[in-house]
């Protein structure tokens, strides 16, 4: 009994300091809870709404683009795919195998689907096929009992109606990349598009619109239990360009089979009217993505179709840069239009010897005659007399070598060497340098638009900016009437000066471009020719009867024209660039002459209709479908 | 009357309306409170529906309390007589599981016994009590010092654990380790003796990382740092603590628990159900629930320490350890205190064999009660 009792003491005491022991761990754990419960129980109350409540968007329609006469450049078209919902069918492979019997699907694509599959919740639509035929579209829906857990549904895809023609203008869109979708979370909506080139990108922005936006109330695997609240979304803005389609598919036929830009211009507003670079390429490939042997093409060619030259080519202007050095030297009064220079054919400075064009010189030039005859000697001389800081200076006033306006994100600067620059570099600047950059070569760099500028600043004497958008959503851009450019500080007689010596240059006898002459009556095209060279001509090739024609094709120098028309009352400039066709005179001068009879027929700037008509009556596209979360 | 005449008398008069008296209907009442707080949860669980938790739960209850009152009308004696053969035959299940149970989510073995699907670790529990009540009963108190008569205790606690080791269940492995030390200490075994067996499980540890599976490592590496991995295996724990931690004080209302019925809560009806409530009746209920579990766990202690006889005390003692460990572990859990173990809240959480078996435990515990004063040996080591 005595031991009974021991051992039940025993028991006694340590089951109730067990006892004691399980009262405190249940206090520890109410301890714990009240620690979660309370004192952190606002942070996880927040947790738990944003846990339970779900933003997700609904795609906005992009944009369309339409030419000043109201023609879509870039829409929107209804894009059939068929979607794999996968908790819809018991056997995703047979479905997928089925399906393939219908519409074939690549191994690859097979592949995505599989990953897709592994990557999302069942319930979410994975895209199986997209841009299918109607017929496609047809037997699918026909074979419905074979394809459980397949849906055809409708998005949208970006066309470009044009293609080629305007592709460097209007540019292209692509799928978003990851850091398109950091910067705004719409781009993770299936079928959403961002603009990758030209206004596409430009006017990215405008385009895509805004996000509608749905608060959904979701449970753990993300399936939507009930609607919010929604707040619609904004369709993206219909943008009108300044340029007339028809007019860019004729300059870019008359450019033929050469690597050439060429811009046209409403010298009066600075509205591009046309601005074909030649050869180009197909945008809409770049929707659903480029083949590796089309890229690899498209680099290897060298005549660079992926480049708009006429924003992003840089040539020295050659000659076509004389009216900028005559300009400076009556500005700065380094000369009169009545001094007279003699050119023996060359002009001897330091101990280098300058060539003219013409090796038997062309005796005795004044401005008129300069410019006329394009004569290198006369040019020497103006600038150095003049100095290359009042050159450049007066070039940038024409637009050459600063930052232009233009809506195109490609667009180059182009270069306009000065004295300071080459100190920077810790070289002197030579006279020879200013002498050489009075015929437009040696170090500078332009674009065809920025010679189009220049071209439109001398004839209307106003500095009008080059730019494409007409209207966004219906609204007149500012910079549509010439009243919104000023007028450029420069002397009305220089200008005049100018003018006539381009007068003369096609209208009269003698003059070095006479090919660009109009044919049609009263009316008289003003212009100047520009060859230059893409590399020096040495001593040794000039002795031996250097002749360009005979060059490999990358060595023959570059040929130029700029013009404007009518000359009486100048309205349209026009800059050209072919790319190694030698003379300006003969390779760029005839196609001009054409380019401005077909804009002086057509008369884009002159015609009242077009604002935005057939935009107006245009319906707008339905929103693709499709949400995402925003993160 | 002297003691030895009341016992007579009790011994004798015993019958089947006496014994029905005997039981403690309190404790049955605490156990019917804890089933009903069960059925709530499991109602709003369903999404404010009966079906398909908690009807089934009371359904399943209610078997198991007849059950339960028919266990605790058994001779406590007899039981003790069955206690090494339920212990052997766990033993057998256990092993019979590991060569061709079927694997419910890579962890815990089940076998089919009658058509239900059984988890022979828990039963394995409670004849492990049985078998070491019965041991120490036997023994003498002087024996009960010897180091050599508490190897083949230890033995008997050691084989189990390592089997359900294996399975792997790492959870009621751990149960089983502590529930069978206390026995030991009830029965008087020095403290540094149960310490010495504590570490030997100890020692055993890291080996038994090393054959633990991956899922059940990362288990033991996100407790650590739960949120570094939201959406794996961290992606309970968060879950949870968001879910406890929005219902504040006085919870969000019955039924209106976001994340219980958005299914952001994991395995809701089962091992996370104590966060259901505590998600619509704030830490009132949490509180509240934790108190009545409480009280079952102390009355089991109560019904030990008013036992007259050895084996009813110790048998009392590993059954309430066994019920404490099991809310200890479930609600810790839960609060993110210690990693997901996979245990469930007895008589709350949904599960068929989980219930039975508690309710059986259950049965026993209270025939110690009926039984608390009968003639049954007195340790003069009936070997």
């Amino acid at each position: 009994m005595k031991r009974e009792a021991k051992r039940s003491g025993v028991f006694t005491r340590r089951a109730l300091l067990v006892g004691g022991a399980q009262i405190a761990a249940i206090g520890a754990l109410g301890a714990r809870l009240y620690q979660v419960q309370v004192v952190e129980g606002a942070r996880y109350a927040t947790l738990a709404d944003t846990n339970r409540v779900s933003a997700r968007l609904i795609a906005p329609p992009r944009g369309r683009m339409v030419d000043r006469a109201g023609d879509q450049v870039a829409g929107n078209k209804l894009n059939w795919r068929a979607l794999l919902i996968a908790e819809q069918t018991s056997d995703v492979t047979a479905t997928l195998d089925n399906l393939s019997a219908i519409v074939p699907i690549a191994d690859h694509e097979r592949a995505r689907i599989e990953r897709e599959l592994r990557r999302h919740r069942r319930f979410i639509p994975i895209t199986v096929r997209e841009f299918l035929s109607w017929e496609e579209m047809a037997s699918i829906e026909v074979n419905a009992p074979d394809l459980p857990g397949i849906l055809v549904d409708v998005g949208t895809t970006r066309i470009y109606p044009f293609g080629p023609t305007l592709a460097h203008i209007v540019g292209y869109v692509a799928p978003p990349n990851e850091q398109d979708i950091q910067d705004d979370s719409m781009f993770a909506l299936p079928g959403m598009r961002v603009g990758r080139a030209g206004v596409e990108k430009f006017h990215d922005v405008e385009l895509r619109g805004r996000a509608g936006a749905v608060q959904l109330e979701v449970n753990a695997v993300g399936r939507v239990i009930r609607e919010l609240d929604r707040q619609e979304g904004t369709p993206g803005q219909d943008i009108q360009l300044t340029i007339d389609t028809g007019l860019q598919q004729s300059v870019l036929a008359r450019l033929g089979d050469e690597s050439a830009s060429a811009v046209v211009m409403d010298a009066r507003n600075g509205e591009v009217l046309a601005m074909s670079t030649n050869p180009s390429f197909d945008p809409s490939l770049f929707n659903s993505g480029v083949s590796q042997a089309q890229w690899i093409e498209w680099t290897n060619n060298r005549k660079a179709p992926l480049i708009n030259k006429a924003v992003a080519g840089l040539y020295a202007p050659g000659s076509t840069f004389k009216m900028v050095v005559a300009m400076a030297g009556l500005e700065s009064r380094a000369i009169t239009p009545y001094d007279v220079v003699n050119c023996p054919g060359y002009l001897d400075f330091g101990d280098r010897r300058y060539h003219c064009w013409s090796k038997y010189g062309h005796g005795g030039m004044d401005l008129h005659n300069g410019i006329k005859n394009s004569c290198d000697v006369y040019f020497y001389e103006v600038a150095r007399r003049t100095g290359m800081d009042h050159i450049a200076a007066m070039a940038n006033k024409f637009g050459l070598g600063v930052k232009l306006d233009i809506e195109l994100p490609g667009a180059r600067t182009g270069f306009m060497p000065t004295r300071e620059w080459r100190q920077k570099q810790g070289k002197a600047w030579n006279i020879g340098d200013t002498i050489v950059s009075g015929i437009g070569q040696g170090y500078m760099q332009l674009t065809p638009l920025s010679l189009a500028t220049m071209v439109s600043r001398i004839a209307t004497g106003r500095a009008v900016q080059p730019h494409l958008t007409r209207s966004i959503a219906g609204v007149l851009q500012p910079g549509s009437k010439p009243e919104d450019w000023p007028l450029i500080a420069v002397a009305d007689k220089s200008l005049h000066a100018v003018r006539e010596g381009m007068f003369a240059v096609v209208n009269e006898p003698g003059g070095s471009g006479p090919l660009a002459r109009l044919t049609m009556p009263g009316v008289q095209l003003a212009g100047k020719t520009g060859s230059a060279q893409v590399r020096n001509v040495t001593r040794e090739q000039r002795e031996k009867g250097y002749k360009s024609d005979n060059m490999p094709w990358e060595m023959r120098p570059n040929a130029l024209f700029v013009a404007f028309a009518p000359y009486d009352a100048p309205r349209y400039a026009v800059a050209l660039v072919v790319e190694h066709g030698n003379a300006g005179a003969e390779a760029a001068a005839p196609i001009v002459r054409d380019i401005m009879t077909d804009v002086l027929t057509r008369d884009p700037a002159g015609r009242k209709d077009g604002l935005g008509q057939r935009v107006a009556d245009a319906v707008p596209m339905p929103a693709p479908p499709g949400s995402v979360k925003i993160p | 009357m002297s003691l030895m005449e009341r016992r007579l008398i009790r011994e004798t008069s015993y019958g089947l309306t006496a014994k029905l008296w005997q039981i403690s209907w309190i404790y049955v009442l605490l156990l019917c409170a804890l089933a009903a707080v069960g059925y709530t949860a499991l109602y709003s669980a369903a999404g404010g529906s009966p079906d398909p938790y908690a009807s089934r739960h009371i359904l399943r209850f209610s078997f198991g309390l007849a059950l339960m009152l028919a266990i605790s009308l058994i001779d406590i004696r007899f039981i003790a007589k069955l206690s090494w053969l339920a212990y052997a035959g766990c033993v057998v299940l256990l092993i019979l599981v590991l060569k061709m149970g079927h694997t419910g989510k890579g962890a815990e073995r089940w076998i089919d016994l009658g058509g239900m699907q059984w988890q022979p670790s828990e039963l394995m529990k409670l004849a492990l009590i049985l078998a070491l009540a019965h041991w120490f009963h036997k023994a003498s108190w002087e024996r009960t010092g010897s180091i050599l008569f508490l190897i083949p205790p230890a033995v008997a606690v050691l084989v189990p654990v390592a089997l359900i080791l294996k399975e792997p269940n790492l959870g009621t492995a751990v149960i089983t380790a502590v529930v069978g030390g206390i026995v030991f200490l009830g029965a008087g075994v020095r403290w540094w003796k149960v310490l010495a067996l504590v570490c030997c499980v100890g020692a055993v540890a890291p080996v038994a990382y090393n054959h633990l599976h991956d899922y059940q490592r990362a288990r033991i590496t996100t407790f650590l740092h739960p949120e570094s991995d939201p959406l794996g295996a961290g992606y309970n724990i968060i879950q949870s603590k968001i879910a406890l931690g929005s219902g504040g004080m006085w919870g969000k209302g019955f039924l209106n628990g976001t994340q219980g019925h958005l299914n952001y809560l994991p395995e809701k009806q089962t091992d996370f159900i104590f966060t259901v409530l505590a998600e619509e009746f704030g830490l009132v209920g949490g509180l509240a629930l934790l108190g009545l579990l409480l009280f079952i766990i102390l009355g089991g202690m109560i019904i030990g320490l008013r036992c007259r006889h050895q084996y009813g005390r110790l048998v009392a003692l590993g059954i309430s350890m066994n019920f404490f460990m099991y809310v200890l572990v479930n609600v810790a859990m839960v609060s993110g205190a210690i990693p997901v173990g996979g245990v469930p809240l007895p008589l709350v959480s949904h599960g068929g064999t989980a219930m039975i078996t508690v309710m059986i435990a259950m049965g026993v515990l209270m025939s110690v009660h009926v039984h608390r004063d009968v003639e049954f040996g007195d340790g003069r080591d009936e070997f």
